[in-house]
């Protein structure tokens, strides 16, 4: 396939913010939703001839249905403090790639509609009409943002332009201007089960195809079950773990890793995915469908833990979102949270992350190792976004950030970070993230990458680094696409449980 | 009585009336709205509170600007709390007799006078320097610069070169709080300063200042990390748990 023509930025050992270039990723639009998947979705798939009255209505709605878009619309002071924070700015230069000019997209329509100033006096105070323009303007800039949160971190008042994105979007399909690549996802996740499409048949052979695998290459029969009833642990993972390299490679870990802990757990078909795109789009009913599927596997299987499989967004959902959404976790005192509650195992948080599991094993000292089985690889540790800034792991904040580390300290020899401002909460995201995992989307993607590029860079000069270890599908395919553009292999990306993976002894 | 001093009493009432009905409606505006689900910037506090002592760093100190960027740090500090200090020394012209504390504060709420006027100067002097604030920024960002500084230089005037007749000041200031209308002097600068006070009150309610009241329901810094443990449902969600299930 002829890719787009751009340049790839040059690589260096750190980023320098760049002079504004006003319109330099204008062009970028990814494809447009078609009818079929859109109307599954229930938006329509074109604007209709009332579709003005339509956005500021939804806009309206939102306002009074989020707290976090209307208090965001209103606290921005122009402070300046986001503008060089996002790796779409960095890697682009263009203006409308700084978090504060990208909610400004939004907030120059929302002060025009529902302010006073806005209303009276326009030109004062950046307010402006809602046109078709804005409806582009919105399109290109609303997918040029991975939701990764780092501008939240660094706002005086916490504004995460995050949830401005998500409302745009959520406006954007109501008005009939949908993504293509989210729209289909959305659609096979809830018509099959998971993003890929990936039918019952088609796994179970796959899942067979990996048991041999791992046999031939240990000698031990290790199981990858699938609809297991009565087993003790429902393992939701992405559907990308199931056969996209290097993903399947974690995959084979955490089979290892409940092989070796000797416990029944089970795949499920019909929740064959932990990914839940309806989180980047702004659509609360949407996301609570997707996840839905995970609770009702949950109850049909009657597992007494469901663990989370290594994904960045899915991970936010299933820690942040399920107990919300599907009743999956504690404290609810209503009859649907109730009825999960009685089934599932009190003494474990849930959902669980694979990490926080097989951490806990590891400080148990259940799980052996030879970690000169990675001594081949010099590892640094990319803090995938969702994971970093919109979740935990254990029972301190910043368990996100150690728990993994952990693991492959524990695994293995050689471990370096990269330098600080570019990981834990300060982490520069793949560049993927937020349904911007497509090729119409490629030229962002990799200019977004530039952050990260730069500082894995950094670690590859100074420490010989040869790995980069995530927790993330999304990052896990960026990456092996995004590290060529750069000069690096893209085999040099891998899972946290590969790492296991290639340690863990078996018996 | 002048008819400034009437129309000083009267423009003073409707301020104050519209500053604190306004901002009032929009904390009932911020609280009414639910936040549907649990957002916190994590690392987050686990408890409520290590959320209130995450909101006193981010209020007192600035600690996310601070992580961000220094120079918006130092002169956003240096105005926030210049401003903060001449706010508290100005409550002596409103009681009688006067707090300990309002008294002790004078020499530094003087001043303090001066960091607030070269925290905006430094904060405008971006608008105009950085390309990226530059292209942010509209004629209202620099108008509210404007009218802030305005309104400290017209009072260092009359603390530092023109004294104005403090005596009858207070009697007016005292008496719109009592209902006891006094004279208002006649005197430049102390028109200029009250009534850019007043039109900085006014346009409160509805301005960009509203990051005052904002931040303390910003769902990302005052929400607790503890999904795992507490169903956290916002009242039209859980209409849906009751639709479908």
């Amino acid at each position: 396939m002829a890719g787009p023509e751009f340049e790839v930025p040059a690589l260096s050992d750190y980023t320098v913010v760049p002079k504004i270039k006003e319109g330099a990723t204008a062009h970028l639009k990814t494809f447009p939703a078609a009818e079929p998947t859109q109307t599954y979705l229930g938006y329509p798939y074109q604007l209709g001839e009332d579709w003005k009255e339509r956005a500021i209505d939804r806009m309206g709605e939102i306002l009074d249905k989020y707290r976090s878009v209307r208090v965001f619309m209103d606290a921005c002071v122009h402070c300046g403090a986001c503008t060089d924070k996002c790796h779409y700015f960095l890697g682009t230069a263009d203006p409308n790639n700084m978090p504060v000019a990208r909610q400004d997209l939004m907030r120059k329509v929302y002060r025009r509609y529902f302010t006073l100033p806005g209303k009276i006096a326009p030109w004062l105070v950046g307010a402006e009409d809602l046109t078709e323009d804005t409806l582009n303007q919105w399109h290109n800039y609303y997918h040029q943002c991975s939701e990764c949160r780092r501008c939240s971190v660094y706002c005086p008042y916490g504004i995460d332009t995050a949830e401005i994105t998500m409302a745009g979007r959520e406006i954007l399909n109501y008005v009939g201007i949908g993504q293509k690549y989210s729209s289909e996802i959305l659609n096979k996740v809830q018509k099959i089960g998971n993003n890929l499409g990936l039918p019952g048949p088609a796994l179970e052979d796959t899942l067979e195809g990996l048991e041999e695998d791992i046999l031939d290459d240990t000698g031990v029969a290790v199981k990858i079950p699938l609809d297991v009833k009565g087993a003790e642990i429902l393992l939701v993972t992405p559907s990308a773990d199931f056969f996209s390299e290097p993903h399947v490679d974690s995959l084979i870990g955490y089979a290892k890793v409940f092989h070796a802990a000797g416990v029944s757990w089970t795949l499920s078909t019909h929740a064959s995915e932990a990914g839940n795109f309806g989180l980047f789009n702004g659509n609360y009913e949407t996301m609570r469908n997707v996840a839905m599927r995970i609770r009702d596997a949950a109850i049909e299987l009657g597992v007494k833990r469901i663990i989370v499989g290594e994904c960045g967004h899915a991970w936010r959902v299933a820690y942040a979102y399920w107990n919300t959404l599907t009743g999956i976790g504690w404290g609810g005192a209503d009859e649907f949270s109730k009825q999960l509650q009685d089934q599932l195992d009190m003494r474990y948080p849930q959902p669980m992350h694979i990490c926080e599991y097989t951490w806990d094993l590891i400080e148990k000292g259940a799980l052996k190792f030879d970690k000169s089985q990675n001594d081949h690889r010099v590892i640094t540790y990319h803090d995938s976004c969702n994971v970093a800034r919109a979740s935990r792991m254990g029972d301190e904040p910043g368990g996100q950030f150690t728990i993994p580390r952990n693991i492959i300290k524990a695994v293995a020899n050689h471990f370096h970070d990269m330098p600080e401002g570019t990981i834990g909460e300060a982490t520069f995201c793949c560049g993927g993230g937020g349904g911007m995992l497509t090729d119409d989307l490629i030229e962002a993607r990799v200019k977004g990458a530039l952050p990260r590029m730069n500082a894995y860079n950094s670690v590859v000069q100074k420490d010989k680094v040869n790995f980069l270890a995530l927790i993330c599908a999304i990052c896990k395919a960026q990456f092996t696409k995004v590290l060529p553009y750069y000069g690096f292999d893209r085999g040099s990306v891998g899972g946290v449980h590969q790492l296991v993976s290639s340690a863990i002894k078996l018996d | 009585m002048t008819s400034l001093t009437v129309f000083f009493i009267g423009l003073f009432y409707f301020a104050a009336l519209v500053l604190i009905g306004g901002v009032a409606y929009r904390i009932y505006e911020y609280s009414r709205t639910p936040a549907p689900l649990i957002i916190p910037t994590t690392p987050a506090p686990t408890t409520r509170s290590g959320v209130a002592m995450r909101m006193t760093r981010e209020v007192v100190f600035f600690e996310s600007l601070f992580k961000s960027n220094k120079w918006i740090w130092v002169f956003g500090w240096l105005f926030h709390v210049g401003l903060a200090l001449v706010l508290f020394r100005h409550l002596r012209y409103f009681q009688e007799p006067v707090w300990f504390v309002v008294e002790f504060i004078q020499p530094f709420g003087k001043y303090a006078s001066f960091a607030m006027v070269i925290g905006l100067a430094g904060l405008w002097a971006r608008r105009f320097l950085v390309d990226r604030v530059r292209y942010i920024s509209t004629p209202s960002d620099h108008l509210m610069l404007a009218l802030l500084i305005a309104i400290g230089v017209s009072g260092m005037m009359m603390t530092f070169v023109a004294p104005t007749d403090i005596v009858a000041l207070k009697a007016f200031a005292l008496g719109l709080v009592v209902f006891d209308w006094h004279p208002l002097p006649n005197d430049l600068f102390l028109i200029a300063h009250l009534a850019l006070v007043a039109l900085l009150m006014i346009i409160f309610p509805i301005s960009k200042l509203l990051h005052a009241p904002g931040i303390f329901f910003s769902p990302t810094r005052n929400m607790v990390d503890n999904p795992r443990e507490r169903r956290h449902l916002a009242p039209w969600a859980a209409a849906l748990d009751r639709n479908k299930n």
